[in-house]
């Protein structure tokens, strides 16, 4: 395999930006990494972006969010329906061919516009569940009071997981939620929305973009001090049915970590693509986190949640902190469908 | 005519925000297959049923594929079991604020995964208990059949806790009528609901629009310019940061003549010429109706202003479409470029 | 080509037809799955990962649809992705998963494309009504004729070139029972005598909606030296997108494909397509677009496409055979239509096209498929013999 670095990452995020159209919402942040990265945006080899027709309710996203990119003279470019996390796969596979040597990667989406919870019914079996209409968010519960009730659990384990997300957030510029004074109590006279989880629990309805530009071997060397190196990533997909599956633990999450190599890295840091806060008890058990790492520094998506960059902005926060000196190696997770049916792991280290 | 410079960090204290609704009309029209319209038949006869798979265990409801092994699940055969009468709660959430249009239950309600009796997976449904205290894991619970059923999953209303040693109800079966067929599809008719945003570059070139100008950017080489275009020069993906009136008249590139009635609810009687149009003053062309004249005298290159509605908006209805201005046709060579 | 060598070594698809009304979405796919898994002698065991690909969710109304489909096409415990790059996906497909095996991460892949059209309505679904953008009242075919009119006008081809299209992509149907249209009288005069939909476009110039999937398994070259069936090397694989507009654009001839083609057969060690290709499979949606695209992929000169095709270059039974299978005037399951034109060249170069097989010289063919406004590209060049 080719060693492959996250060179530069840039994002956005915001509650509801009622000023810019999904473009303009693009190109500050593809402008920002690629400025960052050093390489010619004429010189990046391969471009892939993550978004979805259903937030903006209508089809063909990505092709006005080419827009925003340059893609000319013509580029060697392609899309996937999935959060971008899985773009920067596409990317990462494309740079191991031996094809290209870089690849700017972008996700972006406004989950304001419509009902981000509703609109992700329409993820589920249209015959059995997407006729009853439950929203993300009931899913979510039902895996939360299934795991609560199985690991004898109770609220107070998921406010914790709230209040430093919110504490943490502070120290983000893009956090849309953020509290220094949150405390458990406070989070708990919160009121219960949807058994078990209040709003603290919920990932806010977020805007924004996300871009990362992959170098290769020696070209990120010479454009980055300290590039942040991919030793692993791997994704997984479980069956699709809630009902089928074991919803107390991410069977694939497990999967995909120990395929990308976690056994060998202990981990300084670790982002979660957890949009609720029983989802990051799940993942940490999965990935069988000893209570030393680092959990969502950047307060995680229940700080910020752009829906479709979530993902890859874990993978960038991480690589963010190894090229800043602050961690010597850290574990991203990206997830997809109802209830993380779909995860994926990357693991990136220092030099 | 005239142009406004702005900083690139100029932002419109307004943008256009404009409901959208998306639905296909009628709904989707999904054919099941024979796995999934056999469950659905089952229900329509008043019949929960699993269907045993090679590992032993039941699964309801009864997918296409073994969701371990990818095996493909045959619809025939002794393997398929009725489950029930009743079933226990597995998890469950509140929701306490129904939907109309999307939730078949007008009053609050839970959503459950439920393991019928005889069943080892659970089924997502609805719990009517009335109050989130009245529902915990483990509570015994029994379909409500509605009595007239369409073979679809609505057709248990929802599912009711049973008191202590309470028998459910007898599920209601019935015997298909004669020549009656098995289910084969369900219709999915939905809405989803959106408030857009145009952004900066679209809300401008809209605004204009309601004052009869039509306001494109110019590409940062100072040169290209866009009509209503997203914001930025395409080429570069570089913000156009400076304003430019567009003239309302230009080019015809090219064109058809459209002869299918009801492509559009905004398309005028057939037959009828729809064109790109250059301006004059921009670098792109957009799509636009030719009007004014018989379509068979709409040509490449033929000029073209635009017919502004009496009543102008901040929106594309403020251009009802385009007609000849009389002056020559323009020079192939003039256009080339933009085709 | 970068990478490892990779092959074709499985290949299925559905039947194509207006409405697939007896199998669900994951039937649907499945069938095409079990059908090239059959061909490779595998079982859902063997595959390593799993790409899908298709055209706007809207079309079904299932988001993300990899998630409902994960159980369906065996992916459990595996690596899922979802490709979408409009009309060009299901080549796009093609080429990501391709990449997985060219890049030594797996060994056998499984990649699946599909379109079930009947669940919607293809012209609502392309041209969904959007605030702020200018509507399209014209349809599909209202974007895409006055390109025609516009190549019409600037080559001098005259206005049967795309009749001539229209009956020889769908005499060839004939010979495929996969195809969706079946028009076995078809000859010049019907099709000048359809109605006039798009002027200068008619019915009959026109691709049909269909119910459809194709599946491909890939192989890498240990994998394909022991495959049961004949593989079908690739030599080369190339995407390109360029902006939907912009000053200088050429629609008609973009150059977005002009490089796609140039990268390919930079690749593939082709200088001359015409003489080296046995047969290409080329997406033809609309009837002119075939010597629209033997221009813009190198077969002849700017503004000689036309030629070619009255000659009968491309018939069956010409030099240079296009679209043999029928094409997607014959089948059009949108987001299966380019993994099915990827398919078909490797069923030509593998021996197994059935009653539509060409004649093979030098052993290779092309695959392209587009998308967009004639924006997004996706080619292979696969061949009989190792590259």
């Amino acid at each position: 395999m080719r060693d492959v670095a996250v060179v530069s990452f840039a994002y956005s995020a915001v509650a509801k930006d009622v000023l810019h159209n999904e473009v303009e919402m693009i190109v500050p942040v593809v402008r920002e990494a690629v400025a960052v990265s050093g390489i010619p945006r004429e010189d990046l080899g391969f471009v892939c972006s993550g978004s979805l027709d259903y937030l903006q309710g209508g089809p063909f996203a990505f092709v006005m969010g080419l827009d925003g990119v340059g893609a000319w003279p013509p580029k060697r470019e392609s899309h996937v329906e999935m959060d971008a996390a899985w773009a920067l796969y596409e990317a990462w596979v494309a740079i191991q061919t031996g094809e290209v040597d870089s690849a700017l990667v972008y996700g972006f989406g406004k989950s304001s516009t419509g009902d981000l919870h509703e609109i992700m019914t329409l993820q589920t079996d249209p015959y059995y569940v997407a006729p009853l209409w439950p929203s993300m968010v009931d899913m979510a519960a039902l895996q939360a009071t299934a795991y609560l009730d199985a690991a004898g659990f109770d609220e107070t384990n998921l406010a914790e997981v709230a209040v430093r997300s919110q504490r943490n957030g502070t120290s983000n510029a893009h956090a849309v939620r953020a509290a220094g004074d949150a405390t458990i109590d406070s989070v708990l006279a919160e009121p219960v929305t949807h058994h078990p989880l209040r709003d603290a629990d919920i990932a806010p309805i977020t805007d924004g973009a996300a871009a990362i530009v992959l170098a290769a071997g020696d070209l990120a060397r010479s454009v980055c001090a300290r590039p942040a190196w991919i030793r692993g990533i791997e994704h997984r997909i479980e069956a699709h049915g809630l009902g089928v599956r074991d919803l107390t633990r991410s069977e694939s999450t497990e999967l995909a970590a120990r395929a990308a190599g976690i056994d060998e890295f202990p981990l300084d840091v670790v982002e979660l693509h957890a949009q609720f806060s029983h989802e990051e008890l799940i993942l940490a058990d999965a990935l069988r986190l000893d209570g030393e790492t680092d959990i969502n520094p950047s307060g995680g998506p229940l700080a910020a949640n752009p829906v479709m960059s979530t993902g890859l902005i874990r993978i960038g926060e991480v690589a963010r902190r190894i090229t800043a000196g602050e961690a010597e190696r850290g574990l991203a997770h990206a997830s997809s469908g109802p209830c993380l049916q779909q995860n994926l792991v990357c693991i990136l280290e220092a030099e | 005519m005239g142009t406004t410079r702005h900083d690139e960090g100029f932002v419109l204290a307004e943008t256009i925000t404009v409901h959208h609704q998306l639905e296909y009309p009628g709904g989707y029209t999904r054919s099941t297959g024979p796995v999934v319209g056999r469950f659905l038949t089952g229900l329509r006869d008043g019949e929960l049923l699993g269907v045993r798979l090679s590992d032993g265990r039941v699964l309801v409801p009864p997918t296409e594929y073994d969701p371990t092994t990818s095996a493909e699940v045959a619809s025939e055969g002794d393997h398929w079991v009725t489950l029930g009468p009743a079933g226990r709660v597995q998890s469950w959430t509140w929701v306490a604020e129904p939907r109309p249009g999307k939730h078949a239950l007008t009053k609050p309600f839970a959503f459950a995964l439920i393991r019928p009796d005889g069943a080892d997976t659970a089924l997502l449904h609805m719990v009517d208990c009335g109050s989130p205290d009245a529902i915990t894991v483990g509570l015994r619970v029994a379909p409500r059949w509605r009595a007239e059923r369409a073979g679809h999953i609505t057709d248990i209303e929802a599912w009711e806790p049973l008191g202590d040693g309470e028998e459910p109800h007898p599920a209601p079966l019935r015997v298909p009528e004669e020549g009656e067929q098995p289910v084969t599809g369900i219709v999915s008719a939905f809405t989803l609901e959106y408030e857009l945003n145009a952004g900066q570059a679209v809300s401008q070139y809209l605004f204009g629009l309601a004052e009869g100008r039509i306001i494109g950017g110019k590409a940062p080489n100072g040169t290209d310019v866009y009509a209503a275009s997203r914001g930025t020069d395409p080429k570069t993906g570089e913000p156009t940061t400076i304003e430019v009136d567009v003239q309302d008249s230009g080019v015809v590139t090219t064109f058809c003549i459209v002869n299918i009635p009801g492509l559009s609810e905004l398309a005028p009687e057939i037959p009828f010429a729809s064109a790109q149009i250059l301006l004059d003053g921009a670098d792109n062309t957009f799509f636009g109706l030719i009007r004014g004249v018989p379509v068979d005298d709409v040509r490449m290159g033929m000029r073209v202003k635009a017919k502004w509605a009496d009543e102008l908006k901040a929106d594309h209805t403020s251009i009802l479409w385009w007609e000849p201005t009389g002056e020559p046709d323009a020079d192939y060579a003039s256009y080339k470029d933009y085709l | 080509m970068a990478g490892n060598r990779v092959a074709v070594i499985g290949v299925g698809q559905t039947a194509h037809r207006t409405a697939r009304k007896d199998v669900s979405m994951a039937g649907l796919v499945r069938e095409a799955a079990v059908e090239a898994l059959e061909d490779a002698g595998m079982t859902w065991s063997d595959i390593d990962a799993v790409v899908i690909g298709k055209a706007p969710d809207m079309f079904e109304g299932v988001a993300m649809p990899e998630l409902y489909l994960a159980d369906a096409l065996g992916a459990v415990g595996k690596p899922m992705m979802r490709v979408h790059t409009a009309g060009s996906v299901g080549g796009s497909t093609s080429i990501v998963a391709a990449k997985l095996v060219a890049a030594g991460v797996h060994e056998r892949v499984l990649t699946v494309a599909y379109e079930k059209q009947s669940e919607s309505n293809a012209t609502w679904g392309l041209s969904v009504p959007m605030p702020f953008q200018a509507p399209l009242v014209a349809g599909a075919g209202g974007y895409f004729a006055p390109l025609i009119r516009a190549y019409m006008y600037r080559s001098g081809a005259p206005r049967h070139i795309g009749h001539l299209v229209a009956v020889k992509d769908r005499r060839a149907a004939l010979r495929n029972p996969k195809a969706h249209l079946h028009l076995p009288d078809i000859d010049l005069k019907t099709v000048e005598e359809s109605f006039l939909l798009w002027d200068p476009l008619r019915y009959l110039d026109v691709c049909p909606s269909s119910d459809g999937a194709m599946a491909l398994v890939l192989g890498s070259e240990q994998v394909a030296d022991a495959a049961p069936n004949p593989p079908a090397w690739i030599h080369g694989m190339a995407m390109r997108s360029e902006p939907t507009m912009f000053a200088g654009r050429d629609q008609v001839n973009p150059q977005a494909g002009r490089d796609c083609a140039k990268d390919l057969y930079a690749q593939a060690g082709i200088s001359n397509p015409r003489e080296e290709f046995d047969a290409a499979e080329v997406y033809v949606p609309f009837s002119w677009y075939e010597p629209m695209w033997l221009e813009n992929l190198g077969f002849c000169a700017e503004g000689d496409g036309w030629k070619l095709t009255e000659a009968g270059a491309t018939a069956p039974d010409g030099d240079i055979p296009w679209n043999p299978s029928g094409g997607v005037l014959s089948s059009n399951p949108i987001g299966a239509s380019g993994m099915v034109r990827f398919g078909e060249a490797a069923q030509q170069v593998r021996g197994r096209a059935g009653d539509y097989q060409v004649e093979l010289k030098t052993g290779k063919a092309l695959g392209q498929a587009y998308g967009g406004g004639s924006q997004f590209f996706s080619m292979w060049v696969v061949g009989r013999d190792k590259p």
